[in-house]
């Protein structure tokens, strides 16, 4: 079956990942800015990246079928220096007329602290100025990640621009998963084989909170991760007897919904024939 | 689905015969990193506040009646707290509230 995947770290991975989740079923993958695994600490060096997610990259998706898409942000990780956040948040607008840029992501919490709440408060601002572009938001890992997800979700709640179906807070677990749904927003499962959530979990939060506005990815990045990790819930599903249908909605309908919410995304027109997975 | 919402489509007995095998190597998993735990050379980690939350976690396991036990676990794990920190303490996350 084929899916997208709205969480992949491509800049991370290597051509051989591409060509895998190609193999695996992967039509279209969005790709959002996040940190290196060390700061980055200059305007200039995030100026590279968001050149690398917009040029790049889609090329180098292309040459396997692959649609690529990104989002810009600072990311949650270095959002606590505010110093570099007025750096860099003014270079963002300047890349947002790319064609395969569909909004601003992903902000968020890491440690949740005062600084990083204001720049997270900061983007969601830059999105809404902008014709409210989708929002891809980062919830904290961990230990953090429930009050992370409590402090995000107080804070888009007390801005009255913020339209809920516009906004995917990822990273949703099963502490955190009724929240998000509940106040409107998009829900996004990942994928990671240590710190976030498994195939089997995230099957079941599906079958407990329902397939509505939950998307699933892989979000693999330069961590142990797995690139074709939506093509496992595809088949964990399968293992259970849910019906094609169903897991279509879950890996291609949702996550087309919410990409379609900008203009830049193109619905890709689904193979016919055998399943791939 | 809509009409077993909140179920798993599977019997118990084919969750048995399709998942018993790999979760029977999980707790062995576990049981064996207690065990490391046990016969470590230096014994410095007995009050580390993740290995306090993870044998709340096995207990809750037990003691939790009905499907709430992976979210019984997140809530032990977690920091329940919603104030903000004023400074940047350290970069990542450890795993479990109280690890200092």
């Amino acid at each position: 079956m084929e899916y997208v995947d709205h969480h992949a770290h491509m800049t991370s991975r290597t051509t051989d990942d591409y060509e895998h989740m190609a193999l695996t079923g992967c039509r279209v993958v969005t790709e959002p800015a996040f940190w290196a695994g060390y700061d980055r600490g200059s305007s200039q060096a995030f100026a590279a990246y968001f050149e690398a997610l917009t040029d790049f990259e889609p090329r180098r998706a292309a040459r396997y079928g692959i649609r690529h898409y990104a989002w810009l942000s600072l990311n949650p990780k270095e959002a606590d220096d505010r110093a570099l956040a007025a750096e860099v948040l003014p270079l963002i607008p300047d890349y947002l007329d790319r064609p395969n840029v569909l909004g601003i992501g992903e902000i968020g919490l890491n440690r949740v602290t005062r600084n990083e709440v204001a720049t997270f408060e900061d983007q969601v601002d830059l999105a809404l100025r902008h014709d409210h572009l989708p929002i891809m938001i980062h919830t904290p890992h961990l230990e953090d990640k429930l009050k992370g997800t409590r402090v995000i979700l107080s804070s888009l709640g007390s801005e009255r621009r913020v339209r809920a179906e516009r906004v995917l807070i990822d990273h949703a677990e099963e502490h955190t998963l009724a929240a998000i749904k509940d106040q409107g927003y998009w829900a996004g499962l990942t994928l990671y084989p240590q710190t976030k959530m498994s195939p089997q979990r995230a099957v079941d939060a599906i079958e407990i909170f329902g397939a509505e506005r939950i998307l699933v990815a892989s979000a693999c990045d330069w961590g142990p991760s797995v690139p074709s990790a939506v093509a496992h819930v595809i088949r964990e599903m399968r293992r259970r007897g849910h019906s094609e249908d169903l897991i279509r909605r879950v890996v291609w309908d949702n996550p087309c919904d919410f990409l379609g919410q900008s203009p830049r995304f193109e619905t890709p027109v689904q193979a016919r024939g055998p399943a791939t997975v | 689905m809509d009409d077993l919402f909140g179920s798993c489509p599977l019997s118990q007995q084919q969750l048995v015969e399709e998942y018993f095998i790999e979760h029977r190597t999980k707790i062995l998993d576990i049981a064996a990193f207690l065990d490391r735990f046990d016969r470590a050379r230096v014994r410095d980690a007995e009050h580390d506040p993740r290995v306090a939350a993870f044998r709340q976690a096995l207990a809750a396991l037990v003691e939790v009646a009905g499907p709430r036990r992976v979210h019984e676990v997140q809530m032990l794990l977690s920091d329940p707290r919603t104030d903000v920190l004023d400074e940047l303490d350290r970069k990542s996350a450890l795993g479990a509230y109280g690890t200092r």
